[in-house]
């Protein structure tokens, strides 16, 4: 057997011995974005149906959290950034082959709407809110009225933005867990998932309860076979991207990722999901918990597990 | 033009005086290296290969690190060499994720750094310091459209190779077998 033993005198701060520039603080902000287009994409696909009035929690209730999950998310962002006063160069450039800068564009443009959303229900939900100027009673009536225009951008920047939590990273052909095409829509309709499952513990009524439980289902399905695919397209790869699907099977992230995102966050709570719609008693609250806590520990796996494969070297 | 260096794994011993000349020109942080050696041994006792390289950012033509920048910051400054605009860095780390050489680090000050084939020196005519200390002038420095150049001539005349040439990126260092 030909050995080969490589030794390197390079010791960059948190390039050697593995990677490690993204900790905690992308993960969360991925998750957070995912779960804010599931949520605006739920609202305005329904508001588009005309089912306002029949499910309120998704349409209406729901996108209040959106401007704070978003709002969260970008602070954690900016936490990551190292050079942080100089962040505003972000909005200078349109770099059309870079991720990061869909992102942020697409997030500056995407949050002042979603709170535009918000309005647009403000006196729906709070009966006794008044908005107190007549300027801003005339914008809000006006935003009303283009309801549906809304909801069609809106539906259409959810999706990239969605999509993107998983693009950034895939577009890293330097890190071969990453470099697979099929993040995006997995991110997509794992953020879609969590938020299913919120609006689900969150209805009042058995009609949205129904839908949306019998929704995350068909998402969780969906994950599932993705995740396979995952493999499957890593196992047919290159020997980099091999040896980067075999930390999964067999190597260090096998316990973690089987364990939480697939077991614990995704088969157990759509069976819970399941017997749920069957009509057997299930406490509300386990399952939205499994699959929220499933979601971050799918992204805090991918990004660490990302960065700690590398081309053979 | 394109610059791009060779380095003589035939002549290079290893010495780290090209790490300490870097480190001292671009004052580079302490505990951190813009290039830095690497020995790879090879084979089965007693039958074994040593390979002594001299390493650090790769100069892409084709660069993830630029590509995936969203502000530009990392750009091609004349001559295809790879830079880093301080004042655009907003120190996102996009680029230290996209480069399979994992040739960048963040600067204490918080911009992204690297290799520059020392810019400032290569402007006014001069070598990259690391290539003008290499006690056994292991280290090549020269445009690759030039003919006549010292680096087209070597890499006219002998085997070469670049690392990992697979992940796509046309690296501009060479070694020279």
């Amino acid at each position: 057997m030909i050995e080969e033993i490589i030794t390197s005198g390079r010791m960059n701060p948190e390039i050697d011995p593995v990677l490690h520039v993204w900790g905690w603080e992308i993960p969360l902000y991925l998750f957070l974005g995912g779960l804010s287009a599931g949520i605006l994409i739920f609202s305005a696909y329904f508001t588009l149906r005309d089912r306002q009035d029949e499910l309120p929690i998704a349409v209406k209730w729901m996108p209040l959290a959106v401007p704070f999950l978003i709002g969260i998310g970008l602070i954690s962002l900016l936490l990551d950034l190292s050079h942080v006063l100089y962040a505003w160069q972000l909005f200078t450039n349109i770099r059309w082959e870079s991720p990061m800068s869909w992102g942020a564009w697409t997030l500056m443009i995407i949050t002042p709407l979603s709170i535009a959303w918000v309005a647009i229900w403000m006196e729906d939900i709070f009966p006794e809110w008044d908005w107190k100027f007549d300027a801003v009673k005339t914008v809000i009536k006006w935003l009303q009225e283009q309801r549906r225009i809304l909801a069609q951008i809106l539906i259409l920047l959810s999706i990239i933005l969605g999509m993107y939590t998983g693009i950034l990273l895939s577009a890293f052909n330097a890190r071969p867990f990453w470099n697979t095409s099929i993040l995006g829509p997995l991110f997509l309709t794992s953020g879609l998932s969590a938020s299913a499952a919120l609006i689900a513990y969150f209805s009042k009524t058995e009609i949205e309860k129904r839908l949306f439980t019998r929704i995350d289902v068909m998402l969780i399905s969906i994950e599932l076979f993705m995740i396979v695919h995952l493999f499957m397209g890593h196992l047919a790869g290159t020997q980099v991207h091999i040896q980067a699907a075999q930390m999964f099977l067999g190597g260090a992230y096998t316990v973690p990722f089987w364990t939480f995102v697939v077991g614990l966050g995704l088969v157990l709570p759509v069976s819970l999901e399941l017997l749920e719609l069957k009509h057997k008693f299930i406490p509300a609250i386990v399952p939205v918990v499994l699959i929220i806590a499933g979601n971050l520990a799918l992204r805090f796996i991918v990004v660490s597990a990302g960065q700690a494969s590398r081309w053979l070297y | 033009m394109r610059y791009a260096m060779a380095v003589d794994t035939k002549k290079c011993v290893g010495c780290n005086d090209c790490v300490v000349a870097c480190q001292t020109e671009n004052d580079v942080p302490i505990g951190h290296c813009r290039d830095w050696i690497v020995e790879v041994t090879t084979g089965t006792y007693p039958d074994l290969q040593l390979e002594i390289r001299s390493e650090r950012c790769n100069h892409c033509a084709n660069a993830p690190c630029v590509r995936t920048c969203p502000t530009e910051a990392s750009h091609y400054a004349a001559g295809g060499i790879v830079l880093v605009e301080e004042s655009e860095c907003i120190g996102c780390k996009a680029c230290i994720t996209s480069c399979p050489y994992d040739a960048r680090f963040v600067h204490p000050e918080g911009y992204i750094d690297k290799c520059t084939f020392c810019a400032h020196r290569v402007e006014k005519g001069q070598n990259p310091a690391c290539v003008s200390v290499c006690p056994t002038h292991a280290m090549i420095f020269g445009d690759l459209d030039d003919p006549n150049s010292d680096i087209s001539k070597a890499m006219a005349t002998r085997k070469w190779k670049s690392l990992i040439p697979e992940a796509g990126t046309d690296p501009k260092v060479f070694y020279l077998l």
